[in-house]
């Protein structure tokens, strides 16, 4: 009823192909980044945005990054925490060698780094494909785990092995280090997290986003359409890990202060992101913001839950509980919905748009 | 309508007139192992005519039109294109030298919309950067509408207008092999290649897609190489046929001389030994 686009008629082709071509989208887009830049910080506890905004933005950057190389360009990858690593361990390197230099260009310029990994380890992708590059992408988890714990130069030779942010400036203002205000920290991962996602809105919706579609979708046909395979899945595993680089990044400069070696960037986080992307959708932006929330509401949800019913359950029971749940979801969504959340969110509005009518 | 017609030259080569020799295959031999699936196949494809290859199941049709694509190299024997003899070439070369080609199973993009599957086609035009590609606007959307205005002329020409949002992947068959001819055209190819444009298809998508075919090479000049199974199509559409069996090639010419052909008689109905 208020969900219609009857009588929004396209004049021009540049209308036509617009993002956003229904004036209602537009509308919620607008709300919801209103709500973002101007409600919640007025009205948001410390623990909501410290706790809950902060890490949901960088997942879903992450996300978004790990959704770019599978479910737009089709190549399955168990890397996306060792590339979110090497963010990381860039940033922090960065911040050492120029304490002068804006702080979010750093993060901003620490995507490089993983990016040219990521190409590293992206070339098996040139010889193989489904599980078989999964595993290829392992190693590239492994491999660069082990560094983070083997190198010393990556954390400073630091006795304890680990990365402590120190204090850093952005515009005059501290945003990073223990002693950082956390409404700036969110305006920093928002304000990084929205450019970042329209940049990626417009990859996809361009020729480049084609091109990694019609790698995903036929890839014999694509070469006859004159793509080159090397250079589109190359590029996809490049702008793939420079997100999960910033991602990274932002994880250890503006979240956590901190990363302990071999704890941050395990194996399981690379999963924890997989999972953020298949149940949000293959191939949907919007979806990666619905996954990542999901898997970071989901225990807190369960823990509130538990407390406000005075459920007799142990702690260590709700994190295997999300487990259960969570693993029974990925399985339903695989077998009755491989586009996740996403798809649910656009039945949803197709069902507005004909409401009161089945269709 | 003909807007889209203007084929930018896309390699060195001088433009071949209308009845000169587009493409020579002279010897073509490939095999796989100890299958043979071509033995010294000879023939050429004129400018401007629609040439087609038949034969009975696994005569080596398709194998054919790979080694053409650059999918397959041939073991012995050339290929020459606009006169120029090529050397091992990969598919995207192929295309980028204006050979456009559909399959004989669908081989569209399913997860795209109709509309994205025939822009696919126009991605070896299209060059602006990411730098204007990641905020969507200057060259990178300037580029992107005068493409679609060509999108929008082949959509128009196939009379696909109404399924110009729909994924592909929910058309019935008939559309879906006309949105791939779409696709290939969207390349302004030279030569275009068909594997199979009619299979499964009832009499009037047939006649329709003849109607496509022969308005293509009209409108568009376009040379094109078919595989067909139906006999009556290949006979009314082609002006030359090559018949193939077992890799060989055994017959060469028009339709009534290929008609008469006792080898391709013997081909098709079989021989009393």
């Amino acid at each position: 009823m208020f969900y219609r686009e009857a009588g929004q008629f396209k004049t021009s082709y540049q209308a036509d192909s617009a993002v956003f071509p229904i004036l209602q989208d537009r509308i919620g887009l607008a709300v919801i980044l209103a709500i973002a830049f101007g409600v919640i910080p007025f009205f948001a506890t410390e623990f909501f945005v410290q706790g809950i905004m902060i890490p949901f933005l960088i997942y879903a950057l992450a996300a978004i990054g790990l959704n770019i190389l599978l479910g737009y360009a089709g190549q399955l990858s168990l890397g996306s925490a060792a590339f979110m690593g090497v963010g990381a361990y860039t940033a922090y390197k960065l911040v050492t060698y120029f304490p002068e230099t804006n702080v979010i260009l750093l993060i901003l310029v620490s995507g490089f780094v993983p990016a040219l990994i990521g190409v590293l380890f992206g070339l098996p992708s040139l010889r193989i494909k489904g599980l078989y590059l999964a595993v290829a992408t392992l190693a590239a988890q492994f491999f660069l785990d082990w560094c983070f714990i083997r190198i010393a130069w990556l954390y400073n030779y630091n006795p304890s092995g680990a990365i402590e942010m120190p204090a850093r400036q952005a515009f005059g203002l501290t945003l990073t280090g223990p002693a950082a205000d956390y409404m700036l920290r969110y305006y920093a991962v928002l304000g990084i997290v929205v450019l970042m996602t329209w940049f990626a809105s417009n990859l996809v919706h361009g020729r480049i986003g084609r091109t990694w579609m019609m790698v995903r979708d036929m890839d014999i046909a694509a070469q006859l359409m004159g793509v080159k395979l090397t250079n589109a899945k190359l590029t996809a595993f490049a702008v793939s890990s420079f997100y999960c680089g910033v991602a990274g990044a932002m994880l250890v400069t503006l979240y956590l202060n901190a990363a302990e070696p071999g704890a941050v960037f395990t194996i399981r986080q690379s999963f924890l992101v997989l999972f953020m992307v298949i149940l949000g959708g293959l191939g949907s932006l919007i979806g990666s913001f619905f996954g990542a929330a999901f898997i970071l509401l989901l225990p807190i949800l369960l823990r509130t839950a538990a407390a406000s019913f005075h459920l007799p359950i142990e702690v260590k029971n709700i994190e295997n509980l999300q487990f259960m749940i969570v693993g029974a979801l990925i399985i339903l969504f695989l077998k009755f919905e491989p586009h996740g959340l996403a798809r649910l969110w656009q039945v949803g509005k197709q069902k507005l748009r004909v409401w009161p009518f089945p269709y | 309508m003909t807007a889209f017609v203007e084929s930018r030259p896309m390699s060195a080569a001088r433009p071949i007139e209308k009845g000169e020799t587009l493409l020579s295959v002279d010897g073509v031999s490939l095999s796989f192992g100890g299958v043979r699936a071509l033995t010294n196949v000879s023939f050429d494809i004129k400018k401007g005519e629609v040439r087609a290859i038949i034969g009975p199941n696994g005569a080596g049709k398709t194998s054919m039109l790979n080694v053409i694509n650059g999918f397959y190299h041939p073991q012995q024997g050339t290929i020459a294109y606009k006169g120029q003899v090529r050397r091992r070439q990969k598919p995207y070369e192929a295309a980028s030298q204006g050979i456009g080609r559909t399959f004989q199973n669908v081989a569209l993009f399913k997860g795209m919309s109709t509309l994205d599957n025939i822009m696919a086609g126009r991605t070896l035009k299209m060059g602006v950067g990411l730098f204007w590609q990641l905020f969507r606007y200057g060259p990178a959307l300037n580029e992107e509408i005068e493409h679609r205005k060509k999108v929008e002329e082949i959509i128009d020409f196939l009379e696909i207008q109404h399924i110009r949002k729909t994924p592909v992947g929910k058309l019935p068959y008939g559309l879906k092999k006309r949105v791939e001819l779409g696709r290939a055209l969207a390349m302004e190819p030279e030569l275009l290649l068909l594997d199979e444009p009619m299979a499964g298809m009832n009499l009037e998508e047939k006649e329709d897609m003849s109607r496509f075919i022969l308005d293509v090479r009209e409108q568009f000049g376009t040379t094109i190489a078919l595989i067909e199974h139906d006999i009556g199509v290949v006979m009314d559409l082609s002006d030359r046929i090559v018949v193939l069996e077992y890799g060989r090639k055994i017959a060469d010419g028009s339709a009534e001389e290929v008609q008469n052909n006792q080898a391709v008689i013997d081909a098709y109905l079989g021989v009393a030994h």
